[in-house]
């Protein structure tokens, strides 16, 4: 009985090491966006179009470099902003899922408050919020941690109470404590479900920060991207408000990939979703 | 003993059973006549609703390993963690779990396979984990629950096999769970069978461990009549 085998991962042999999905994944997209940007330069270039009107993708180029200096502090700022509702978002996101998760009670007492905080249009509260909070920074924080927190917290709620109901049984049989249900079940099974909202909540803070950041700007008080943007249309520097659009564009994609590739590494040896050839 | 859902459906009813130590015991019957109910009470997963439990030493009652119809795996653990966790949970030293995780590992045969995630593992394989988590702790009663009612004929028959080598070896008392005639009468010492609507126990037949030492017991003339009478005794339930 000496003839177990371990099931084979699905792989296919590719250039570089990629398989030819990934090569298609990554090479499709590319050349549209290729194509893209010829058609608009030309275009940009052909008709005369002036450039406060449409800058061609050149142009747009030329002035993020130019302007990177002042353009990068600018997006540090809203870096900080995003990132830290991202974390506060994520664990205070995670700690109401696991107390929801102890008590359907308290789940059902305030899970309609989250719903709602959801449902409000940022934009709608942001005002009130920068009126309310005196530190500006703060506010911000708030409005980002507003946006990104849902997907966080009902995800997590989903996760937590769709444990194996044997593996229940199991763990009662043991006497397992509910501290062991929870740490050793509960939250392994929920994990898959956090990341997952923790890719939506990471460019949903993005784009709060942003939001927050436009009502706090047309009071002149932020210096964030946003602003960058609000500035460069008062003074009608399209070019430069193309750049740092580019730049929020850029930074939300990164967001992306990077909360994309943290919840491979850590899924990949045991979840469906992280299967190699699946991954999205 | 009895149990009553709260649905109103009486699952088990005057079910009485004596289990002594070491019995290999099969309870066989169709879907619906309660013998998981009966099992999940028996492991305390369930409480009767009439009736009770005895056992004749107390603290065999938390002495069991139970296996599901399913492997019922924790995904994000290796076999060698799935394994070690019964006795985590009980508050055995690390070190000394995963020595007897191995161990155990190795008696289902699957030296080797320690550091495999559940979804590289055949069906097979994964129900032989699963055996392994339920007999680390060294449990003096054994529950499955049909275990190997998922996995094709020739992996079962395997899985059989071996799950007589391990009872033979180590004398625990099994209480298996299924729907198979052929099943129970290769395994199992006394076969109780249940008849549904509501639950009960119909007839008990007995295979002699002196037919079961014969050569080649599952081709054997005395393995056919036994299944041929366990079969009478099944149908004469369904239909009283």
């Amino acid at each position: 009985m000496t003839d177990h085998e371990l099931l084979p991962e699905y792989q296919e042999p590719g250039f570089l090491g990629l398989s030819t999905t990934m090569w298609l994944r990554i090479l499709a997209p590319s050349l549209i966006g290729v194509l893209t940007l010829g058609a608009w330069e030309w275009a940009v270039r052909y008709y005369e179009v002036p450039r406060y009107i449409l800058p061609g993708p050149i142009l747009v180029a030329e002035t993020l470099v130019r302007n990177w200096g002042s353009l990068s502090v600018s997006l540090g700022i809203t870096l900080q902003i995003t990132f830290m509702a991202l974390a506060v978002a994520a664990s205070l996101g995670l700690a109401l899922s696991v107390l929801f998760a102890q008590s359907r009670i308290i789940e059902l007492s305030l899970f309609p408050y989250a719903v709602i905080l959801q449902v409000t249009p940022i934009v709608a509260i942001a005002p009130l919020i920068i009126i309310w909070v005196d530190n500006i920074q703060v506010a911000l924080l708030i409005c980002a941690w507003i946006v990104a927190f849902f997907p966080i917290l009902s995800n997590t709620t989903v996760g937590l109470n769709s444990t194996d109901r044997n593996l229940v049984d199991l763990f009662r049989l043991y006497g397992a404590s509910p501290w062991q249900v929870l740490w050793r079940l509960r939250l392994p099974t929920a994990m898959p479900y956090f990341l997952a909202g923790l890719r939506i909540s990471g460019g949903l803070s993005l784009i709060g920060a942003i939001v927050a950041e436009f009502v706090a700007g047309s009071g002149g008080r932020a210096s964030g991207l946003a602003y960058r943007i609000l500035e460069a249309g008062y003074q009608l520097q399209i070019p430069l408000m193309f750049a740092a659009l580019v730049l929020v564009s850029g930074t939300g994609i990164v967001i992306f990939l990077a909360l994309s590739l943290l919840s491979h590494l850590l899924l990949r040896r045991w979840h469906e979703s992280a299967g190699a050839g699946d991954r999205r | 003993m009895a149990k009553r859902y709260a649905t109103g459906t009486l699952a088990v009813q005057d079910v009485g059973l004596t289990i002594e130590r070491g019995d290999f015991l099969a309870l066989l019957g169709p879907s619906g006549c309660g013998k998981s109910t009966l099992l999940r009470m028996i492991a305390g997963l369930d409480a009767p609703s009439a009736g009770s439990l005895e056992w004749a030493d107390a603290s065999a009652r938390r002495d069991i390993g139970f296996v599901f119809q399913e492997p019922t795996l924790m995904p994000w653990s290796t076999a060698l963690r799935n394994v070690m966790l019964p006795l985590e949970l009980a508050g055995v030293a690390r070190h000394e779990a995963e020595q007897r995780a191995r161990h155990m590992l190795a008696r289902v045969e699957l030296a080797g396979f320690e550091d495999a995630y559940p979804r590289q593992l055949s069906g097979g394989m994964r129900m032989r984990v699963s055996i392994a988590r339920a007999l680390v702790t060294k449990p003096r009663m054994l529950l499955m629950d049909e275990p190997f009612a998922a996995l094709d004929e020739i992996t079962r028959f395997r899985l059989n096999n071996d799950l007589l080598k391990l009872w033979q070896d180590e004398r625990f008392t099994v209480l298996f769970v299924t729907h198979s005639v052929f099943e129970s009468v290769f395994l199992a010492e006394r076969i109780v069978v249940m008849a549904p609507r509501p639950g009960r126990i119909a007839a008990e037949r007995r295979v002699p461990a002196e037919d079961r030492a014969a050569a080649e017991f599952r081709t054997s003339p005395s393995y056919a009549a036994h299944c041929r009478e366990v079969s009478h005794a099944l149908s004469d339930a369904m239909a009283a």
